[in-house]
């Protein structure tokens, strides 16, 4: 067991590995998707106060999910590279950070679609998205940090501290902005998600949640194989892999 | 020769970086000036009324202490770091991480306590109501070395970095969002006439967990930068 979790770590044994993997997760995330979209846009039940407008949570939903999961992913793995000093751990902390900002950009963005015929506005001061709107922050200071410094393994380090003190944050600014927005708005809103859901609709959004994370797993796979080749360039192993397929 | 305990290496960090500070009074009342010109801006841009003043005050004078600490981040380590004090810091037999706080402790004397004692005037220039004065000091008082240490955190992250300006802006921000949320609430349940004290409580454990961990996050961020 530990021997395996060992070799995953060096570059040339995980390049090898994720090449066999990659297209495993891609279909999976394709099938799953596919049929989630299917069941939750014409199987599952139109909702009785929203009708038909609720079916964006099928897309909203597993993406806000995600973009937390990622987030912690990210500060997870930075911390085991920072501690162990892995650098594949590195580059997978590296590549989680654009495909974590961008399924939060996606969830704002198709939570205020969802907000336009619901609250009749595009942006509400919401806990919710405004919880969202930070992470987003916190993503784009992350990258900002990598971008700004030249040497690799100094970003390396640098950046996995910067994920770790934000890790330690999310909890306290969700809470904090749930707070804010329990004092300075009634609760009229933000119903969404809570109530109990029907399982008719449920199971076509864990369908959803399983093809997200699928898909997540594919993209972040490749990524980290792109980030091990430019990592790795001019190196023995990589020519020979290369030269030798 | 001997090895000075940890308290007195801590005092006298902290006395050392006082009387460098004092050296330099211009650098000094940069931040103030600039809290102070900052909330001198928002009259001046919307309309001079009373009550929209007053009514925009908590979150003005949050906003302008938070540019203020901000602008203040920038130079905390950067001196140290630049004429090698700081490396002499990380060598010493004392814990870096005991340094830096002792430098930020500093810091905050210079210059987020100006802040807390010149808020009473920005606040009545605001209009903000005689009773919320006091609980705005006491939240400015919690809630700027919170300021101050996640902004040595951050600073430590970035202070071999040549353009530092505007990346610290955005590290900081999104992490200190939870301190204007509940510093300009403090200030807003007072001028309401409710009871702020639960706001300020939780302006003191900020306080303290910052205290806890910021000063480790600063000693790993400076050795990163060091190397």
């Amino acid at each position: 067991m530990w021997t395996w979790i060992h070799k995953l770590g060096s570059p040339p044994h995980f390049y090898r590995i994720s090449a066999r993997l990659t297209p495993w997760f891609s279909w999976a995330a394709l099938l799953l998707i596919v049929a989630g979209a299917y069941g939750g846009l014409y199987v599952a039940p139109a909702d009785y106060q929203q009708l038909d407008g609720f079916r964006i949570i099928y897309v909203h939903v597993p993406s806000a999910s995600l973009s937390l999961f990622i987030y912690v992913n990210m500060a997870l793995a930075a911390a085991v590279g920072l501690i162990w000093r892995i650098k594949l751990a590195h580059a997978v902390a590296a590549a989680c950070a654009p495909i974590g900002a961008s399924f939060t950009f996606l969830a704002l963005a198709t939570g205020s679609i969802w907000a336009k015929p619901m609250w009749g506005t595009w942006w509400v001061w919401d806990a919710r998205l405004t919880s969202e709107l930070v992470l987003l922050f916190l993503y784009f200071g992350y990258m900002a940090l990598r971008a700004a410094i030249d040497d690799d393994t100094r970003a390396d380090r640098a950046s996995a501290l910067l994920a770790i003190i934000g890790v330690i944050n999310v909890p306290i600014i969700k809470y904090s902005v749930e707070w804010w927005n329990t004092l300075h708005q009634p609760a009229t809103i933000s119903k969404m998600g809570k109530p109990s859901m029907d399982f008719d609709m449920l199971v076509w959004l864990l369908v959803m949640l399983a093809g997200f994370m699928c898909f997540f797993a594919a993209i972040l796979l490749t990524r980290v194989r792109a980030e091990v080749l430019l990592r790795s360039r001019g190196q023995k192993w990589l020519r020979n892999t290369v030269e030798g397929s | 020769m001997d090895i000075p305990g940890l308290g007195t290496a801590f005092w006298l960090q902290v006395k050392r970086d006082l009387q460098l500070a004092f050296r330099h009074m211009g650098q000094l009342a940069n931040p103030l000036m600039f809290f102070i010109m900052v909330t001198t801006l928002f009259p001046l841009a919307l309309n001079p009324m009373p009550k929209l003043l007053e009514a925009i005050a908590p979150g003005v004078v949050w906003v302008a202490a938070l540019l203020a600490s901000l602008l203040a981040a920038e130079g905390l380590f950067r001196q140290d770091v630049d004429d090698g004090t700081m490396e002499q810091l990380a060598l010493s037999p004392q814990p870096l991480a005991l340094m830096l706080l002792a430098k930020t402790a500093a810091h905050w004397l210079i210059t987020g306590l100006p802040l807390v004692i010149m808020s009473p005037i920005v606040a009545y220039a605001l209009f903000l109501p005689r009773g919320a004065v006091p609980t705005t000091m006491a939240a400015l008082a919690l809630a700027t070395p919170i300021l101050s240490l996640v902004g040595g955190a951050m600073a430590a992250l970035t202070v071999g970095l040549r353009r530092g300006g505007g990346l610290l802006s955005l590290l900081i921000l999104p992490i200190v969002m939870p301190v204007l949320i509940f510093g300009a609430r403090a200030t807003d349940m007072a001028m309401t006439g409710m009871d702020p004290v639960g706001a300020l409580y939780l302006l003191a454990a900020l306080l303290l967990l910052a205290m806890s961990l910021t000063p480790f996050a600063m000693a790993a961020a400076m050795r990163i930068s060091l190397d």
